[in-house]
C-alpha cells in the first residue's frame, strides 16, 4: 500500500472556513501546554449554534484536550496552561471572575466511558439539578428527571426501576443515562468526548439519533474516531493533526472534497 | 524474544524439510508447551501448599494462644462463697435500734468475728487461741464485713436475729478450692488448721462456686477476689471514644485535603513524607510528648482518658491518614470528572462522591488505627494511666486506667489469683477487639451497598 509519510506534509495555516454565522462559542488562537509540552497550537474555530461540530483526527492530535478546554475541565490538571481567547456568547470563559462551576453548568460534558454515579438512576439524573438548586420541590425534580430521561430516549426502558443503581444498566443505556444527566442541568452547549466508542453498533446508532435530535436545543461538539459517525451526525467538521487545526468546514465539503492533503489522507484511510 | 525467533526459524526449517529428518529431534510447539506445563503445574502446586501451610500455621498459633488464655482465664470467672450463720446481735453491732443511721455506723467486723467464733467454737476440744482466731478470720475476704453490712441494710428485719449470709472466701482459699484441695502452691499458703476448716465447711456443704459477677462490676483492688475490670474497661471505652472522636475527623479531613485540595508541590511532598515517618515513630515517644506538652504545658489532668485519647490520636492519625489517602486515590477519576462536568463544585464532588466511595477503605484504616490504640500500653504509662485506680471513671478527665495497662499491672502482681485475672482481662480485651471489628465490617458492607 502506498503509505504517505505524514511528516513530509507541511502544516500550514488552517484551510477551509473556521467561522460560523451564528457562533455559540468562539475560540481564537488557543494554545494549550502540559508543562513544557505544547498540546494545542494556535487553534481558532467557531461552534455554530444549534449545530453539531465534529472534531476528528488521529489519536493524540489534541481533540480531547481541546474539547476539555471548552468547559475548563483542564483546570483540574495542575500543569495544564491555556492561552488565547475562548468565548461563550461573547463572554471570555477564562475570565478570572468567572467561576468554572457556572461555566460547566452552561457547557455540559459527556465522556468516552459511560460514568454513571454509583447511585440510583433517579439520583444520577437529579444530581445536577440538586446541586444547582434548580427545583423547589420534589414534583419539579421528578419532572426534570422524567423529561431528561425522555430526551435521552431512556425513559421507557427504565421508568419502572428508577430506584435501581445506574451502574446496573447496559453500556449503551449507561451512556444515555449520562446524556440525560447532562441535559437535566439544561446546558447550552454539550461536549461529547467519543461518546459511542465503548458501545456496540446498535447502541451507537441510538446515540447518534439522539445527538441529531438534541441539536434542536443544544449546541454540540463531538470528538469521534469514526469518520462515518462524523459524517452522519455533524454539520461542521474540524480536522486536527498534531495539535493543529488543519482544516475546517461543512461536513459534506470535508468528506467529499477536502482541501488539505492531510485531511484527504485521513478520511480516505491512508493513515491514522 | 530471541527464543521465539529461534522457534519460528526452526518451524520454518521444519516446514521446508518437511518430514524428512528433523522431526525426531525437534519437538513441536504443543509438545514443548505440554512438557513445560507439567513443570508449571508442579510449581503452582508447590506454591499453593506453601501458602496453605502458612495459613494453617498462623491459624494454629492463634488457636493455641486463644485456648491457652481461655484455659488460664476460666478460674477467674467463678468464685467460691461460703454460707455463714451471722448473728446480728445488737450488742455485737454496738447499736440500739435498726434505723438506717445506726445500721450504717454499726460494727460489722465484730459481728463477723463473733459469728465465726461461734461457728467454730473449739479446735480439737480447746478454745480458739489468738493465733487460731487470726487464721480463721483470714479464710474470708476482707470485704466480708461490707457484705454483712449490705445484707443487713437491705433487710433491716434481720436485726437481732441469726441468719445465713453468703460471703466471699479469701483468694488463697479460693485458689486452693479451684485446684481441688491440692497441697500444691495454693495449698502451701494455708496452714493445716485452715485446710481442716475448709474441709469441714465443704463437708457441711456450706461452700458454693458462683459466677464471678464482681469481675465485671468491680474496679481494681489489692484483693484478687474483689478485683474487677469495670474501671479499666470504662477507661478504655472513654479513651477510645476520645481517640475516635479526634483521630477520625482529623485524619479524614487531612487525607481529603491532601488528596483533593492541596496543590502538589514540595511542601505537600514534605508533609507526606513526615506523615509516613510519624507512623513509624515508637509509641512511647508520643507518650513522652503527651507528658511534656499536654500535661506539663497545657496542664491537663494526669492519668485522664482525655490525655490518653490525645496521645493515642497522635499515634493513630498517621495510620488513618495513610489508609484514607489510599482509599481516596482508589476512587475512579471518571466519577470526579462526571460530577465536575455537571458543574459540581470541588466541595460537592468531594463530599457527595469521593468520600462515600472511599468510606469503606477509610473505615478499615480507622479500625486498624483504633485496634492499635486499643492495645497500646507504653504511651499511657508515660502519662500516668498506670496508677492504681479503684474508682470507675465517670468522665474523660477522671483518673483512669485502660485494659492493657490493667493486664500489665495484674501480670505484675504476686497474688496467685491474679494469674487467672490477667488472662481473663486479656479475653475481655480480645472480645472488645472483636466487637469493634464486627462493627466495622457491618459499617463497611453498609457503605459498600450504597
Amino acid at each position: 500500500m502506498n503509505k504517505t509519510d505524514i511528516n513530509q506534509i507541511e502544516l500550514t495555516e488552517t484551510v477551509g472556513n473556521i467561522y460560523a454565522d451564528d457562533a455559540k462559542m468562539s475560540i481564537r488562537n488557543a494554545n494549550v501546554y502540559y508543562g513544557d509540552k505544547q498540546a494545542i497550537h494556535d487553534v481558532s474555530l467557531d461552534l455554530a449554534k444549534n449545530q453539531v461540530t465534529a472534531l476528528i483526527g488521529p489519536s493524540g492530535c489534541g481533540k480531547s484536550t481541546f474539547l476539555r478546554c471548552l468547559n475548563r475541565m483542564n483546570d483540574t490538571i495542575d500543569i495544564c496552561r491555556i492561552t488565547g481567547q475562548l468565548t461563550l456568547d461573547g463572554d471570555d470563559i477564562y475570565d478570572k471572575d468567572l467561576d468554572p462551576v457556572l461555566l460547566r453548568a452552561r457547557v455540559g460534558m459527556v465522556f468516552q466511558k459511560p460514568n454513571p454515579f454509583p447511585k440510583s438512576i433517579y439520583d444520577n439524573v437529579a444530581y445536577g439539578a440538586r446541586i444547582h438548586g434548580l427545583t423547589n420541590n420534589k414534583a419539579e425534580l421528578d419532572e426534570i428527571v422524567e423529561t431528561s430521561l425522555q430526551k435521552a430516549g431512556l425513559f421507557n426502558e427504565v421508568k419502572d426501576r428508577l430506584k435501581d443503581p445506574g451502574t446496573g444498566l447496559s453500556g449503551g443505556q449507561q451512556q444515555r443515562l449520562c446524556i440525560a444527566r447532562t441535559i437535566a442541568v439544561s446546558p447550552e452547549v454539550i461536549l461529547m468526548d467519543e461518546p459511542a466508542s465503548a458501545l456496540d453498533p446498535i447502541a451507537t446508532a441510538i446515540i447518534e439519533e439522539l445527538i441529531d435530535e438534541l441539536k434542536e436545543k443544544y449546541t454540540i461538539a463531538i470528538v469521534t474516531h469514526s469518520m462515518q459517525q462524523a459524517a452522519r451526525v455533524s454539520q461542521h467538521t474540524a480536522y486536527f493533526h498534531l495539535g493543529k487545526l488543519v482544516e475546517m468546514g461543512k461536513t459534506e465539503d470535508i468528506f467529499t472534497r477536502p482541501s488539505h492533503k492531510l485531511t484527504e489522507n485521513y478520511i480516505t484511510g491512508r493513515f491514522g | 524474544m530471541t527464543n521465539l525467533e529461534n522457534n519460528s526459524i526452526k518451524n520454518k526449517n521444519m516446514r521446508n524439510t518437511d518430514s524428512s529428518t528433523t522431526l525426531s529431534t525437534t519437538l513441536s510447539t504443543t509438545d514443548k508447551v505440554a512438557l513445560s506445563l507439567k513443570k508449571r503445574h508442579k510449581k503452582e502446586k508447590r506454591f499453593k501448599s506453601f501458602g496453605l501451610s502458612a495459613v494453617i500455621f498462623g491459624f494454629m498459633l492463634v488457636l493455641v494462644l486463644i485456648s491457652d488464655i481461655t484455659f488460664k482465664a476460666l478460674p477467674a470467672f467463678h468464685q467460691h462463697w461460703v454460707k455463714v450463720e451471722v448473728n446480728y446481735k445488737n450488742t455485737w453491732l454496738n447499736i440500739e435500734d435498726s434505723s438506717k443511721q445506726s445500721l450504717s455506723k454499726a460494727n460489722y467486723r465484730s459481728v463477723l468475728k463473733k459469728s465465726l467464733y461461734q461457728m467454730f467454737p473449739t479446735t480439737s476440744g480447746k478454745k480458739l487461741s489468738r493465733k487460731d482466731k487470726r487464721q480463721l478470720f483470714q479464710l474470708f475476704s476482707t470485704n466480708a464485713e461490707f457484705t454483712l453490712k449490705d445484707t443487713l441494710m437491705a433487710s433491716p428485719e434481720h436485726f437481732n436475729k441469726q441468719v445465713n449470709v453468703w460471703i466471699r472466701l479469701d483468694d488463697d482459699v479460693d485458689s486452693y478450692l479451684k485446684e481441688g484441695f491440692s497441697s500444691g502452691e495454693a495449698g502451701l499458703r494455708l496452714s493445716q488448721q485452715q485446710a481442716q476448716w475448709i474441709a469441714q465447711l465443704n463437708s457441711e456443704q456450706r461452700i458454693e462456686s458462683r459466677f464471678n459477677v464482681s469481675f465485671f462490676t468491680n474496679s481494681d483492688s489489692r484483693e484478687p477476689e474483689l478485683a474487677g475490670i469495670k474501671g479499666a474497661l470504662t477507661g478504655t471505652l472513654l479513651t477510645m471514644f476520645v481517640t475516635l472522636l479526634l483521630s477520625f475527623p482529623l485524619g479524614v479531613a487531612g487525607a481529603l485535603y491532601l488528596e483533593e485540595f492541596a496543590p502538589k508541590n514540595r511542601w505537600t511532598d514534605l508533609i507526606e513524607i513526615n506523615i509516613n515517618n510519624l507512623a513509624a515513630v515508637p509509641s512511647i515517644v508520643f507518650g513522652l510528648l503527651g507528658l511534656a506538652i499536654i500535661i506539663n504545658v497545657f496542664g491537663l489532668p494526669r492519668s485522664a482518658p482525655l490525655v490518653g485519647g490525645i496521645v493515642l490520636t497522635l499515634m493513630t492519625l498517621p495510620t488513618i491518614i495513610i489508609a484514607s489517602r489510599a482509599a481516596i486515590k482508589a476512587v475512579p477519576p471518571s466519577i470526579r470528572e462526571a460530577a465536575l462536568g455537571l458543574g459540581a463544585s470541588k466541595m460537592q464532588v468531594t463530599f457527595s462522591h469521593v468520600l462515600p466511595q472511599a468510606m469503606p477503605g477509610i473505615i478499615t484504616g480507622a479500625i486498624i488505627g483504633i485496634a492499635q490504640a486499643l492495645g497500646e500500653t507504653a504511651p499511657l504509662l508515660m502519662i500516668g494511666m498506670v496508677a492504681f485506680i479503684v474508682d470507675v471513671p465517670t468522665s474523660i478527665v477522671d483518673s483512669a486506667t485502660v485494659l492493657p495497662v490493667q493486664i500489665f499491672l495484674w501480670a505484675d502482681s504476686p497474688e496467685r489469683a491474679f494469674l487467672a485475672k490477667t488472662s481473663a482481662a486479656i479475653l475481655v480485651l480480645l472480645a472488645l477487639l472483636l466487637v469493634i471489628n464486627v462493627t466495622a465490617t457491618v459499617l463497611r458492607s453498609k457503605f459498600e451497598k450504597k
